[in-house]
């Protein structure tokens, strides 16, 4: 267990479990409702991947901090939480849902990578196993942004609007954390933040240019934009995740 | 009773059947790890074959419960470990025999590299033909995929190549 900075590993960690916890619960709204069977099956089952990513980064920060999974998940106020300002957008239409997976999948894989030769034993392992799982997520968004780009119509609009809506946030996931300094000389990340973003945009360009559609632009937001300053969209979303446990903190379940 | 080695635990924790698919056992699925016997405790480690797989929490109780029937006087400390992750490829021929007739196609060996593809053919568990399609890379569980056979014309489930 890295002692080096365990407020640096805290900070990460909390990234991205928030990260994964946030799309995860808005992207699990879809169950039931979702525009044919087969993506309510796909997109229940890749929502309950990243909350069960989530909690494993939960369980992590709670071994190091000597806490509860449990309550740094649903204990917090909403201005306390720490995921990309990308994922404050609320899970909208399908084309928009779409257009915030392969955004953010794409750029979590660059992390991911990163993060695979982390000091932090644990983390490394956990990673490991992780991005294994995110292949089938990968395939599923590149899949989608293809067959809504390629559609034309009403199908390729709804696609280009969400795309310019996230387009301002579309780095925040690879954002500097406020910590990255101490993050790089302590090993626990091995890759500065705006290589990964380099890295990122190199990857998804070949398919926006095939596809037709505007890359995001490199720009970076300062670290205490990319993750703060939540919106309404999240704090209706923070109700709805927080409302059973509100109802009785302290029962077991 | 007489005194019980880690071997005989780790027997008995083996034939736990998997919650979700209780035709195999977490020993056939590659699920249960090490077994260690300390003076005073019991280690026990799972390797999850998702990481949000719910059903890994009853794998846990089931052994816990177990430990308590076979070896009351230790304390249990059953881990899930990451490190190594679990690959499909941890399944036992047993294991994918009983998948198999259980209409669950096994899983493919992985491509060379470890690439994982949604692009293979998947022999239909119940007849064997190899004219069959991929309806849904995800399905019930995080660790199935749904196809259909267009021989047999019967949808059945396979398990993620991981």
């Amino acid at each position: 267990m890295s002692t080096v900075n365990p407020a640096a590993l805290g900070d990460l960690l909390l990234a991205l479990a928030d990260d994964d916890f946030v799309i995860g619960f808005s992207d699990s709204e879809w169950t039931g409702i979702a525009p044919i069977l087969e993506e309510d099956v796909a997109m229940s089952s890749i929502a309950q991947d990243e909350i069960g990513h989530a909690r494993a980064y939960y369980e992590l920060l709670a071994e190091l901090t000597g806490g509860d999974a449990d309550a740094i998940a649903y204990d917090r106020p909403p201005e306390a939480f720490r995921h990309a300002r990308l994922l404050d957008h609320g899970r909208g239409d399908w084309a928009m849902t779409i257009a915030r997976r392969y955004l953010y999948d794409t750029a979590d894989a660059v992390r991911l990578e990163a993060l695979a030769g982390s000091s932090h034993r644990p983390l490394a392992a956990l990673v490991a196993k992780i991005r294994r799982e995110e292949v089938y997520h990968l395939l599923h968004a590149e899949t989608w942004l293809e067959r809504l780009a390629a559609a034309g119509g009403e199908p390729e609009a709804r696609l280009r609007a969400a795309l310019a809506l996230l387009e301002p946030d579309a780095t925040s996931v690879l954002a500097p954390l406020e910590s990255e300094a101490e993050l790089l000389s302590a090993g626990l990340l091995t890759d500065p933040s705006a290589e990964l973003v380099a890295t990122w945009l190199a990857r998804i360009r070949p398919v926006f240019e095939r596809l037709g559609l505007p890359l995001p632009r490199a720009d970076l937001p300062a670290p205490d934009r990319a993750r703060r300053e939540h919106g309404d969209a999240f704090r209706w979303l923070w109700g709805e995740f927080t409302s059973v446990r509100r109802l009785d903190p302290v029962a077991v379940w | 009773m007489a005194l019980l080695t880690a071997a005989d635990v780790r027997a008995a924790l083996a034939d736990l059947p998997d919650p979700e698919l209780p035709v195999v056992s977490i020993g056939e699925l590659g699920i249960l790890d090490r077994v260690e016997l300390h003076e005073r405790s019991i280690r026990v480690e799972l390797r999850p074959t998702f990481v949000a797989c719910p059903a890994t929490e009853l794998i846990r109780s089931a052994v816990e419960e177990r430990l308590a029937d076979l070896v009351p006087d230790a304390t249990p400390d059953v881990t899930l470990v990451f490190d190594p992750p679990w690959t499909s490829d941890r399944i036992s021929p047993a294991g994918r025999a009983k998948l198999a007739a259980a209409g669950i196609a096994p899983p493919l060996d992985p491509e060379p590299g470890g690439l994982i593809t949604l692009d293979v053919i998947v022999p239909c568990p119940y007849c064997g033909s190899r004219r069959t399609r991929l309806d849904n890379a995800f399905g019930p569980t995080l660790c199935r995929t749904i196809r259909y056979c267009a021989d047999c014309r019967q949808p059945f489930e396979h398990l993620k190549t991981l």
